[in-house]
């Protein structure tokens, strides 16, 4: 958009939203809007507290450990699925109905095998992950330019050579692409799983704060759990952008 | 007849791959793996009584009307919305941000503050599940508009055609796969919020289902209720799939 | 008086379009054309013709009033052009067919938009469809056709709106060698019939000889009218003698000696890049 003839950066536009939210805060009206400012100092009275580091630490491992499984499991699976035909047809109509299957009805089920605690967790950060690394993994593995494993044999690589040094690198921006989308749904993924155990994490401080009409704390703590989703998905996306080139010259 | 015999040998592959899935369900069952997973018999069996002993068409009575509503409200302002973004600068400027920031994020976080706000009645259900569907519905009707593809807007201004018949016969008929993608996403999205909203906020429905067997130990008939759930979704969505055609008429086989 | 005898001046050898002291500049800087002057005779087929990126596109589409020049302006019989006109109508390299649409759908589109009956578009859509070599397809979708087939689907949208001037950016690019030749022969039949001013935009020399009438050879960027040929090929005889007649060979010959001059100079700008 431009303003006064100077193009201002779409991101400013959360300004103007802040703004808006600061005045409302003031005004009253909903009690669930306090003002952003009254937020923030709310957000800098709970970090330093050790709750808030229990929580944290208890979540952020969850996240990852659900995470690093769903990509130790997720991208050889999705290889095999475009390296192999018989493979791809076995597995591919369920990849396909677990990636937009209502995973919360699985959470359950992680409940009664896992117990009510940080394993129901970590596996249902990997459900929610696992599904869009597999697929994109897939399609980018599918996507290698044909010839250019035909390239490699001809030079007498072996196969295992040519899937290593090939078809990973050929298919790392849908790999990375995969994993961005995983990030995110994993974020969703730990959260769910914390409130519908319901005495963990993160998940039992919303709980908590709601419950206690501690909407200044509430709204701190979820714009920082935002804040994180949207940081990891960047970071990734900036990776993905500096090999994008290779996507575009295939 | 060469594809006849393709198309045989697709269904014989999808069969096989059930059978397999199942198969290891049924093992996993009999090993037991857990004391807590029922076998695929078992089930089935179950399945099969709750489906004709009406406990699913009770429970789906109650689950379908938020997701319905909440799906039908999430559709029409997302592509409104979507629209309105790819097609107005301003509206994006202002807008796009916040949807991007809404898809990347765990909004179910926000469920236990509606039920404060709105109880635990319908309303907190159907918010459930529109925030879940209608940033996905907004983001890719966004995108449909603004992947437009250039050239043909330039056919269109090179016969002089309006602002109006540019939308309405170039921009919304390139735009609709990736709004129909959309759809898809959002009804994905959307069974998601109403099963969160189901186990959360109060058991209605299938939720209540899936928590009153967990709590008297029926597992067959908890692992029932949720396949039952998966299953209606995934029907769901192919059969959205399906209904695409009537919007691009060229992907009718022939 | 002295108004009409200009005006008489200006039109005289038919000149249908004229391009006066064009320049374009984008916006990321780059200069594509500058002081382009040019004469279009009407009823005949030019051609632009010149190295990749010299501004052949970028001069056709400120024609059609695609795009607007920096400086200088385009008239169509004395008129300026300021967008695009009942008067011209334009093949896209890229067909630019709508997915959606059927082949009929597709060239009634143009008469769509300007608010013909259903009636009235369908029947001259159907004579044109049949006139371009693709009666049997109307109710195909472009994803069952081959590039060749869609280019006329491109070319009878085109003649159906019924503009004098025909605007033909790259139209055989993405055809392959043999429905180009067999696509150039229907073109000029058509054209015999039809009886439309034509510009054509290639970087074929071969084709730029076989087509067209006058050939009009742009410079490099930022692209200038360098030199202005009248090919004289009799056409009376078949296809395969024009392109044995002297005529053509010497034409495709001196044209090539232009080009590689500029390509020659590319060459070596380019090395003294890659070095400094």
């Amino acid at each position: 958009m431009t303003i006064f003839g100077k193009k201002v950066h779409i991101i400013f536009s959360l300004f103007l939203w802040a703004l808006v939210w600061e005045v409302v805060g003031h005004t009253g009206w909903f009690d669930i809007f306090p003002p952003l400012t009254e937020i923030f100092k709310a957000g800098l009275e709970i970090v330093p507290t050790d709750k808030f580091h229990n929580a944290m630490s208890i979540t952020l491992h969850a996240y990852f450990v659900g995470m690093g499984l769903a990509v130790l499991i997720g991208i050889p699976l999705g290889s095999l699925m475009g390296y192999s035909k018989v493979v791809d047809q076995l597995v591919g109509t369920w990849v396909n109905i677990f990636v937009s299957a209502p995973l919360t009805a699985i959470v359950p089920v992680l409940m009664v095998l896992f117990g009510i605690g940080q394993t129901t967790v970590i596996a249902s950060v990997f459900m929610f992950a696992i599904w869009v690394i597999v697929l994109d993994t897939r399609a980018g593995v599918k996507s290698v330019n044909p010839s250019l494993p035909e390239m490699a044999f001809s030079f007498g690589a072996n196969g295992w050579t040519v899937f290593t040094r090939i078809y990973l690198l050929a298919a790392l921006p849908e790999v990375l692409a995969g994993i961005r989308m995983g990030l995110i749904r994993a974020v969703k993924g730990v959260v769910i799983g914390q409130l519908l155990v319901a005495i963990m994490g993160i998940g039992e401080l919303f709980e908590l704060y709601s419950r206690n009409f501690l909407f200044e704390e509430f709204w701190a703590l979820l714009l920082m759990v935002f804040a994180f989703a949207f940081a990891t998905a960047e970071a990734v996306g900036y990776v993905e952008r500096r090999v994008e080139f290779y996507a575009s010259a295939r | 007849m060469a594809l006849r015999d393709l198309s045989r040998q697709a269904w014989m592959w999808k069969i096989l791959s059930f059978v397999l899935f199942f198969g290891a369900w049924e093992i996993a069952g009999q090993i037991p793996i857990s004391l807590s997973f029922p076998t695929f018999v078992d089930t089935f069996v179950a399945f099969m009584r709750m489906t004709f002993d009406g406990s699913f068409l009770g429970a789906y009575a109650q689950t379908v009307q938020p997701l319905l509503i909440g799906v039908l409200i999430s559709s029409f302002a997302g592509i409104a919305c979507g629209v309105g973004m790819g097609l107005w600068r301003g509206f994006e400027w202002c807008t796009l941000v916040i949807f991007i920031i809404l898809q990347a994020a765990p909004v179910a976080a926000i469920i236990p503050l509606i039920t404060y706000l709105y109880g635990i009645g319908l309303t907190s259900k159907v918010i459930a599940v529109v925030i879940m569907s209608l940033p996905l519905i907004v983001l890719n009707s966004y995108k449909g508009i603004r992947h437009t593809h250039p050239s043909l807007l330039e056919m269109s201004r090179s016969f002089q055609g309006s602002r109006m018949q540019e939308i309405m016969k170039i921009i919304l008929p390139a735009a609709s796969p990736l709004i129909f993608a959309g759809l898809r996403l959002g009804v994905g999205a959307g069974f998601i919020g109403v099963v969160l909203a189901e186990l959360l906020i109060t058991p209605t429905g299938i939720g209540d289902l899936i928590t009153y067997h967990r709590s008297v130990a029926d597992y067959p008939e908890m692992f029932a209720a949720i396949t039952s759930i998966i299953v209606l979704a995934a029907v769901t969505l192919t059969g959205l799939l399906k209904l695409e055609v009537f919007v691009r008429p060229e992907n009718r086989a022939r | 008086m002295n108004q009409v005898a200009e005006k008489v001046s200006n039109s005289a050898d038919d000149t249908i379009v004229s391009v006066d002291g064009i320049a374009k500049r984008y916006e990321g800087g780059v200069q594509a054309l500058k002081g382009v002057n040019l004469d279009i005779p009407a009823g005949q087929l030019t051609t632009f013709l010149g190295p990749s990126g010299c501004g052949k596109t970028t001069l056709l589409k400120i024609i059609a009033g695609l795009l607007d020049p920096t400086e200088g302006e385009v008239r169509i019989r004395g008129q300026k052009v300021t967008g695009p006109g009942p008067d011209r109508s334009f093949v896209f390299q890229d067909f630019a067919l709508m997915p959606w649409a059927t082949v009929i759908r597709n060239v009634a589109f143009g008469l769509e938009l300007s608010g013909a009956s259903k009636e009235e578009r369908y029947e001259k859509a159907t004579k044109y469809i049949a006139e371009v070599g693709l009666k049997g397809f109307e109710d195909a979708y472009p994803h069952e056709l081959s590039g060749g087939m869609r280019q006329r689907v491109g070319l009878a949208r085109a003649l159906a709106v019924n503009a004098d001037i025909i605007l033909m950016d790259e139209p055989f690019a993405s055809v392959d060698e043999q429905t180009r030749r067999k696509f150039q022969d229907d073109l000029l039949d058509l054209l015999a019939i039809e009886k439309k001013t034509v510009i054509f935009v290639t970087h074929s020399i071969e084709e730029a000889v076989y087509v067209s009438d006058q050939i009009v050879l742009l410079s490099r960027r930022p692209g200038k009218v360098a030199n202005i040929f009248t090919t004289d090929l009799d056409r009376s005889v078949s296809p395969d003698e024009v392109r044995r007649q002297k005529n053509y060979l010497d034409s495709v010959d001196e044209i090539w000696a232009i080009l590689r001059e500029y390509l020659q100079e590319d060459e070596s700008a380019a090395a003294r890049k890659v070095r400094g």
